[in-house]
């Protein structure tokens, strides 16, 4: 071992009596942890990404795995993760890329709100019995009504509504690109989608054509490297979303390596076989908010006027301005995407360390929006860290009219948040492009897992808003009265427009 | 439909642009378009953005006066010709087609631009071709008369730049050439200041097999602009490639 | 909670606050004698043409000259007067209930198509949002709000509503869980010509009183009726809503019954929806709101809340309890209960 190396990050161990040496573990290790050695299975515990593929595939639980099992001598401040990035930097003098979301410690606004619920002075609804509506509609809706009289003495709309999406449910799946993931995981993301009566983000790889059949129940997205892009992709989807930045990575493009551009990726995003698609921050025709506004409306202007338009930024410090400047713009909608949002490839130091949190954000977004007389311009949409339905009941109190879900659609297929989804071997069959392994995940069976996911979600958001007396999603939104702050500081408190537990 | 552009007789129609919002004029567009002109002439065009945005099929569109930005983004198929200069990002991701520009054209002219060809009599503005790109035969080309501003070819992915430099003797120097270039092509006349060149970019004189592969391009914009347009075939040019397709592959290392 | 009536004659004939107050008292079971109020229109037609601004005021030789200043800031002050009350054993007067007739100068509100009425919205929202001590309780033309804290017959003999008479009367029997004895709680909240008396708890408060502020209304009374007060004026005055459109918008159809709709009504309720889904009141309620032209009662979409209404000659009324009703119309001939967030409306011959 020279200077610089560290120690296991997970030890696998097989229990000799229990094994049957059938070698599933070493088909579908696809790190080469597993090897057979005559009769017996050999163990390279370096390479584990503790995917638990093989945990899953062995017919007689005979693998264990445990995570760091050799410790440092433990320290506060010089922790692993600090240690081990310092060996790699010194080694090789580069930027750490890291998958997944930020992995820092930061406590989770989330889990310090507490959700409110009827006792005798208004009665709890039962969602099964009574009527509950979780219908969304996303886009611009008017800022009030106008009437006319017909000659007839009737009175009829004046107003002309701009077109909007209709949601069953306020849960949406995000965008995750072809390329970044397989062309099974985002067939299976599309059927949940169609299933559920929400929709889906394609991510800025372009649309394949097996998507086709769902176009509908897609939001296609033109980021700065346009891959994939020109009028036939903007006519197909049901909306179209400008990604400015994301909350992963703040402030910087993405970047897919030339090895994962497939024959078949690179021709959905137009792009030649094995070269890096690059998407730079910023769009080259956006350096200012009166541009970005050029490129809604040049989408718009594109499509007649008959697509919405979404924009997606990271959750920063300023994000709630910025929004004001994009309900300015024609934009239909506003994704705000908080700093937990997961991602495949991300430098290290921008996934835990660039953007605020997505409840603040949100939290602020609305207001300005609400300040300004501006809040039916634009929906706003919520994303990056939504782990659970109570996350959405309390994000769409903080004023978000919908939630895209990433990471947690993944994981209903599988997905074990390993964060090494930059390596390409994904064991899922997600975030991969190796045939066999995408081979692995079968549409049939994943659309399912992640319908039913979005279905359970739904059916606890109605009991949810039941408990507390609501009946329709919209006056949930922005129902900070409903939400509580349990040991937040007096600061969060008032960003968030909350009260304390016990006021 | 209407025949108030008396489509029997002829397939050439006329629209006044004046005051006209480009929603409008993009509506009467493709009005005339659908009722069978294949020649659309828009005269006292002033400022109206996003001509010909998304506009599929084979028209040609003649614009007389000063288009607004984004013309001919998301275009697919159409001629626009324009007499006079335009704005900036002209062929905005553009698809297929042709843009002539008698004139002189704005910043980011061929942005993202993935395929048909733009010619510029003049000059452009900084950031001409930023993030062109190629697929198969689909391969973009921006063709420059005059000179050119800084970060030409910025981040180019596919596609080729013909700068010609009309009347500039000595070196282009213009800073950021090629930065980030990680695909296609930028044929420069002359020579470039070796401090000019971008990040990822390498350069080399171009060969004769490099002019006679850009030699089509030439004779097109000397046939496009006339005879008073005469430009000087015979080198040097200048290539500027990338030094590699993975431009950034050095910068990182895994957790 | 709380029990609410409302009386409207069509002919505008006055009806002395005798019978409200007989009428109310039948609901005693569902107050705590902690609240009541009546509000009468049509009650100072020497006056009818000022701005009644009743007000509360804690400390007459403090706050009443700063709230005078504040008012003669924006117009005239026509007519001033201590409402008369008398003791009652069981209210204590920890308010000087006062009245002032006010007339506001249009000039000082030039970017307004309605300035008047503008003037006096931001005059209620200022004193009551900065004065200390004082609290406009109602603002309309030819109206009078009664309320304080007690039962509903010691409240209505405290005013002695039985000296004013009324062609549209409102009562309301609090049973109050958030500020009780507070007489800025009771109600009817007003503001302008609008009066509301609410039966029940708005669960969309939080997202309503939001959406009501970004229109420039400040809540300031700690409870959920005022923004009723406020939606309705919105919708209504300034956004010129008709009142059944209003009621729509506060109380819409669900969307599965508007999927079944024709195209035409389908695109209506859906633009209402959409529109004003931040105005939807959410939760158990039955409300009535009055105006100078006349009442509206409608109760929320699942009809969590009573309500019956009858019609008798001119007079039209609607109650928490048809023995509340009856105790005025013994033998009213049609009494009827209102679908869920269908409005009864009862308006005046114009």
């Amino acid at each position: 071992m020279s200077i610089g190396s560290v120690p296991l990050r997970y030890l696998i161990t097989m229990d000799i009596d229990r094994c049957m040496r059938c070698g599933r573990c070493i088909e579908n290790c696809p790190y080469g942890v597993f090897r057979r050695e005559g009769e017996q299975i050999r163990v390279n515990s370096r390479p584990c990404t503790a995917c638990h593929r093989c945990i899953s595939q062995c017919p007689r639980d005979a693998i264990s795995l445990e995570e760091r099992p050799v410790d440092y001598r433990s320290h506060p401040v010089w922790t692993t993760e600090v240690r081990e990035a310092i060996y790699n930097q010194a080694r090789s003098g580069k930027i750490i890329l890291a998958g997944m979301g930020n992995a820092l410690p930061y406590p989770i606004i989330f889990d310090r709100l507490v959700l409110d619920a009827c006792q005798v002075t208004n009665p709890s609804i039962d969602p099964l019995r009574e009527p509950m509506e979780l219908r969304t509609y996303l886009g611009k809706k008017p800022s009030r009504l106008r009437f006319r009289e017909t000659p007839g003495g009737d009175i009829e709309l004046a107003t002309e509504i701009a077109p909007n999406l209709q949601l069953e449910t306020p849960i949406m799946i995000g965008h995750m690109s072809y390329g970044a993931i397989s062309l099974n995981a985002q067939l299976s993301l599309a059927r949940a989608a169609h299933e559920t009566g929400t929709f889906m983000g394609t991510g800025e790889g372009g649309l394949h054509e097996h998507l086709y059949p769902y176009q509908d129940r897609m939001i296609v997205q033109v980021a700065s490297g346009r891959f994939g892009v020109d009028i036939n992709y903007l006519d197909r989807g049901a909306a179209i979303e400008i990604k400015i930045g994301q909350g992963a990575k703040p402030g910087i493009g993405g970047h897919l390596p030339g090895e994962k551009v497939c024959a078949d990726v690179s021709c959905t995003r137009m792009i030649p076989l094995g070269s890096d698609a690059i998407s730079p921050a910023p769009h080259h025709d956006i350096y200012s908010i009166e541009d970005l506004k050029q490129l809604v409306r040049g989408l718009k202007e594109a499509t007649e006027w008959k697509k919405l338009v979404f924009v997606k930024i990271a959750a920063v410090h300023n994000t709630a301005a910025i929004a004001a400047g994009i309900a300015r713009s024609s934009a239909d909608a506003v994704v705000v995407d908080g700093f937990r949002g997961g991602t495949g490839a991300a430098p290290r130091v921008f996934r835990d360390h660039v953007g605020i949190p997505i409840e603040a954000a949100i939290a602020s977004v609305d207001a300005k929006l609400r300040q300004q007389g501006i809040r039916n311009e634009v929906s706003v949409i919520a994303s990056g860290g939504i782990r659970e339905s109570a996350d959405i009941a309390k994000v769409i109190a903080l004023g978000a009219d919908a939630v895209y879900i990433g990471t947690a659609s993944l994981v209903a297929m599988g997905c074990r948040v390993c964060g090494a989804c930059y390596r390409g071997l994904c064991p899922w069959g997600i975030a991969t492009q190796r045939e066999d392994l995408v081979a692995r995940l079968d549409p049939d069976e994943a659309s399912v897992q992640v319908a039913n996911l979005i279905k359970a979600w739904t059916l606890e958001l109605s009991e949810l808003m039941g408990a507390a007396g609501i009946n329709s999603i919209e006056s949930l939104r922005g129902n900070r009265d409903r939400l509580r702050g349990y040991l937040l500081d007096d600061g969060i408190l008032k960003v968030l427009d909350v009260k304390p537990v016990g006021a | 439909m209407s025949n108030r552009w008396g489509l029997e007789e002829m397939q050439r129609v006329s629209i006044d642009a004046a005051g006209i919002h480009y929603t409008d004029l993009n509506r009467e567009i493709k009005r005339a378009f659908a009722a069978g002109a294949r020649e659309i002439t828009l005269t006292n065009v002033l400022g109206q953005r996003f001509i010909a945005d998304g506009l599929r099929g084979d028209v040609s569109l003649i614009i007389r006066g000063v288009p607004g930005g984004d013309l001919g983004m998301f275009m697919s198929g159409p001629t626009c010709t324009v007499y006079g200069n335009s704005d900036h990002a002209s062929g905005n991701t553009m698809d297929a087609g042709t843009i002539i520009i008698h004139g002189s054209s704005g910043d980011a002219v061929a942005h993202s631009m993935r395929g048909g060809s733009i010619y510029v009599r003049d000059n452009v503005g900084y950031r001409a071709g930023i993030h062109m790109k190629q697929y198969e035969e689909k391969c973009p080309v921006l063709v420059v008369g005059g000179s050119a501003r800084a970060f030409l070819g910025e981040y180019m992915a596919g596609g080729l730049i013909i700068l010609l430099r009309r009347g500039e003797d000595g070196p282009f120097s213009e800073r950021g050439i090629g930065s980030g270039i990680h695909g296609g092509e930028i044929v420069v006349r002359g020579e470039i200041s070796p401090e000019c060149l971008g990040v990822g970019a390498k350069v080399a004189p171009a060969s004769s097999e490099d002019i006679g592969r850009i030699r089509p391009y030439l004779e097109r914009y000397r046939a496009v602009f006339g005879e008073d347009s005469v430009i000087q075939l015979d080198g040097p040019y200048t290539r500027v490639t990338p030094s590699s397709s993975r431009p950034f592959a050095n910068k990182y290392v895994w957790e | 909670m709380c029990g609410i009536i409302g009386v409207v004659d069509r002919d505008r004939k006055g009806m002395s606050g005798a019978s409200i107050k007989q009428a109310l008292s039948m609901m005693n079971e569902r107050g705590s004698g902690e609240g009541a109020g009546y509000v009468a229109y049509g009650a100072f037609p020497d006056y009818a043409d000022y701005y009644a601004l009743h007000i509360f005021f804690d400390n007459i030789r403090e706050t009443k000259p700063k709230v005078e200043d504040i008012i003669e800031r924006w117009g005239t002050i026509v007519h001033d007067e201590q409402i008369p009350t008398y003791e009652q054993p069981g209210i204590r007067k920890v308010h000087i209930p006062w009245r002032y007739f006010f007339r506001p100068d249009p000039l000082l509100m030039p970017r307004s198509t309605t300035p008047e009425e503008d003037i006096v919205t931001h005059l209620v929202m200022q004193v009551n949002s900065s004065v200390k001590g004082a609290l406009i309780f109602s603002s309309g033309k030819n109206i009078a709000v009664f309320k304080a804290s007690g039962w509903p017959e010691e409240v209505a003999d405290f005013y002695r509503i039985q000296d004013y008479k009324g062609y549209i009367w409102l009562g309301h029997n609090r049973y109050p869980t958030n500020t009780p004895g507070w007489w800025g709680g009771a109600h009817p909240f007003n503001l302008l010509n609008w009066s509301v008396v609410h039966n029940g708890e708005i669960t969309s408060y939080g997202t309503n009183r939001r959406y009501i502020e970004s229109y420039g209304y400040q809540c300031t009374m700690f409870t959920d009726t005022e923004v009723v007060a406020y939606l309705i004026d919105l919708l209504v005055r300034r956004h010129l809503l008709p009142i059944p459109l209003a009621v729509r918008a506060l109380a819409p159809p669900f969307w599965d019954e508007i999927d079944r709709m024709p195209e035409v009504e389908q695109q209506l309720n859906r633009a209402i929806r959409l529109t004003y889904g931040a105005a939807l009141m959410n939760g158990p309620f039955a409300i009535v709101i009055a105006n100078q032209d006349g009442i509206v009662g409608f109760t929320d979409r699942i009809k969590l809340r009573p309500l019956v209404a009858g019609e008798c000659g001119a007079r039209l009324y609607i109650s928490s309890e048809e023995a509340a009703i009856r105790r005025i119309e013994p033998d009213i001939p049609r009494i009827f209960m209102p679908r869920a967030g269908e409005p009864v409306i009862g308006r005046v011959a114009s």
